[in-house]
């Protein structure tokens, strides 16, 4: 048996979140088109799809505020050059952008050093009754 | 588009003390998930039983010469469908993008988070966790419903991360329908026992596998005389279950860390009502007899026992049944198919009950409607297993 302190770090400080966020659920995962790789692009292209829309979200927000409030000119965003600051918080953004949208590498990675049970198999050990 | 049904945001939920805060673009990740899940509900799944019909069953038919006499015999030649791939590709991923999702919106708060339970934690003696506890055998092979971590890991010294997620997203997986504290359960309960039973008025109440307590919560708020107490072995989850009971104005609650199998620390016939909530399905034949077991052991005479459920598979069409069962197999959910094989009064029966007594109710989650819309039954198409549409089942302790 497992012991519930499961705990590897000392404080939240020391976790490594972009890792953690993604990581695979314990359990072989199964794929279901006769083409592992294909399914591999078809889950890359939903996470961008749903980073699409919620980038279509935050511009209509901005839309709105910005017509709402008459603060600034259409071309501002043209002209605008990001400071130093916006551009390490924008690196950020995109490192985590793109931890989301390959996270089917990142847990097929995991799965190679795993040695994860099938449900089937476990299915058999749930149901012995001695 | 003007009959398309809008849902909720992920914003209606309850702000109760301990939930993880969401940025703009983390609501709208939430909503477009919660749609995703609603548009495969709805609009992919119902393709599902017209490849059956028109085409695995005919050549089922056609190779056998018979009928497919289990869900087994589906689930073979279903998976072997293009279109039932790419649903299952479709409904497995969104699955995984949902617990990554939340993950990545409480890990970035996980102090935040661990501090403020802690606070409100802080010199309860509701709160009796068993540092020497194991993680029973029936969940610690596999993370249930693919959730990183299962209910029980901890990524650093008063972790609550994974309980926090799982409170993030239960609204993402059922569409938005379980209410605002996504209590829609625990309060049809409360509901059915005060309309049905107004006389029943439990003193001391137990609830099994409570996880963030969503569930124990509205019963505690419909007895308020009564001590609730609600156990689970997830020490996160039992940590942060106590901090939001209490932020939500919750005080007779007693969380517990123990297992189910057991509970040796508690007497003979010492409560009035048992309950639980999707809870069994992730039992296992050596642990759900001995669990039930206790349950009888611990039920006061003319007490009742009540769990919320999915209905048993007995009675459905194998192809329903195939439907229902996807999630044994490809959402880490072993235990859920044998589970709904069981005869649950022979098994009521084995554990000491007359299980012929045993009776079965509908129930779908009680919820604001102003928020959420009208329940769920019929409305976000058939889910199979998903829809917060239970069947519970239940038992008077000698009650004639
Ligand atoms: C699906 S969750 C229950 C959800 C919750 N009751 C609800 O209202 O939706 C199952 C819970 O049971 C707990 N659990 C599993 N095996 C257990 C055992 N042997 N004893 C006590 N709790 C257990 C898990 O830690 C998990 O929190």
């Amino acid at each position: 048996m497992t012991s519930t302190n499961t705990s590897t770090h000392k404080t939240s400080a020391d976790i490594d979140i972009l890792d953690l966020a993604g990581t695979k659920a314990k359990g072989q995962r199964p794929y279901f088109l006769a083409d592992k790789q294909v399914e591999q692009v078809l889950s890359i292209a939903m996470a961008v799809a749903t980073e699409l829309a919620v980038t279509r979200e935050r511009l209509a927000s901005l839309e709105a505020v910005l017509t709402e409030k008459g603060i600034i000119s259409a071309d501002a965003i043209e002209q605008f050059a990001p400071s130093a600051k916006h551009t390490a918080a924008r690196s950020l953004d995109t490192q985590e952008y793109l931890a989301r949208i390959l996270r089917i590498v990142q847990q097929d990675k995991e799965e190679i050093s795993q040695d994860d049970k099938s449900m089937e198999q476990l299915q058999r050990e749930l149901t012995q009754t001695d | 588009m003007s009959n398309v049904k809008t849902l909720p945001s992920w914003r209606a939920l309850t702000q109760h003390g301990v939930m993880a805060q969401a940025n703009h673009d983390e609501v709208a990740r939430l909503n477009v998930l919660t749609h995703l899940n609603l548009h495969l509900s709805s609009r992919v799944i119902p393709g599902l039983r017209q490849v059956y019909e028109k085409h695995v069953h005919p050549a089922f038919v056609k190779d056998h010469g018979r009928e497919p006499e289990t869900r087994h015999e589906v689930r073979k030649v279903m998976m072997e469908d293009g279109y039932c791939q790419l649903w299952s590709a479709l409904r497995r991923n969104t699955m995984e993008m949902r617990h990554q999702t939340g993950r990545a919106m409480v890990l970035r708060q996980a102090g935040v988070l661990s501090n403020k339970v802690e606070q409100l934690n802080k010199g309860c003696d509701t709160l009796q966790l068993d540092p020497k506890i194991e993680v029973p055998a029936n969940i610690n092979q596999v993370d249930i419903h693919c959730q990183p971590g299962c209910y029980y890991q901890e990524y650093f010294d008063q972790d609550v991360t994974v309980a926090a997620s799982y409170d993030v997203g239960l609204f993402v997986t059922t569409a938005g329908l379980l209410g605002a504290l996504s209590d829609g359960g625990g309060q049809a309960i409360a509901n059915w026992l005060k309309t049905e039973h107004p006389n029943f008025k439990p003193k001391r109440i137990l609830d099994l596998g409570c996880t963030v307590g969503h569930n124990a919560v509205p019963l505690a708020q419909a007895f308020p005389d009564a001590e609730v107490i609600a156990i689970d072995v997830a020490t996160p989850c039992l940590r942060y279950a106590h901090a939001r009971a209490k932020s939500l104005g919750v005080d007779n609650i007693r969380f517990v860390q123990a297992n189910a199998e057991s509970l040796p620390q508690y007497a003979d016939e010492s409560f009035d009502l048992i309950t639980s909530a999707m809870f069994w399905h992730e039992a296992s034949h050596q642990m759900l007899p001995k669990a039930l077991k206790t349950v009888q052991r611990l039920l006061k005479p003319e007490g009742l026992t009540i769990h919320l459920e999915q209905p048993q598979y007995h009675g459905k069409s194998v192809f329903e049944q195939f439907m229902r069962d996807w999630d044994t197999y490809y959402n880490n959910e072993p235990y859920w198919g044998p589970m709904h094989d069981l005869d649950l009064a022979e098994q009521l029966d084995k554990a000491g009950f007359d299980g012929s007594a045993m009776f079965e109710i509908g129930v779908v989650a009680k919820v604001d409607e102003k928020i959420f819309g009208k329940s769920a039954a019929g409305d976000s198409g058939e889910d199979y297993g998903r829809a917060p549409v239970w069947n519970a089942f239940g038992i008077w302790k000698n009650k004639q």
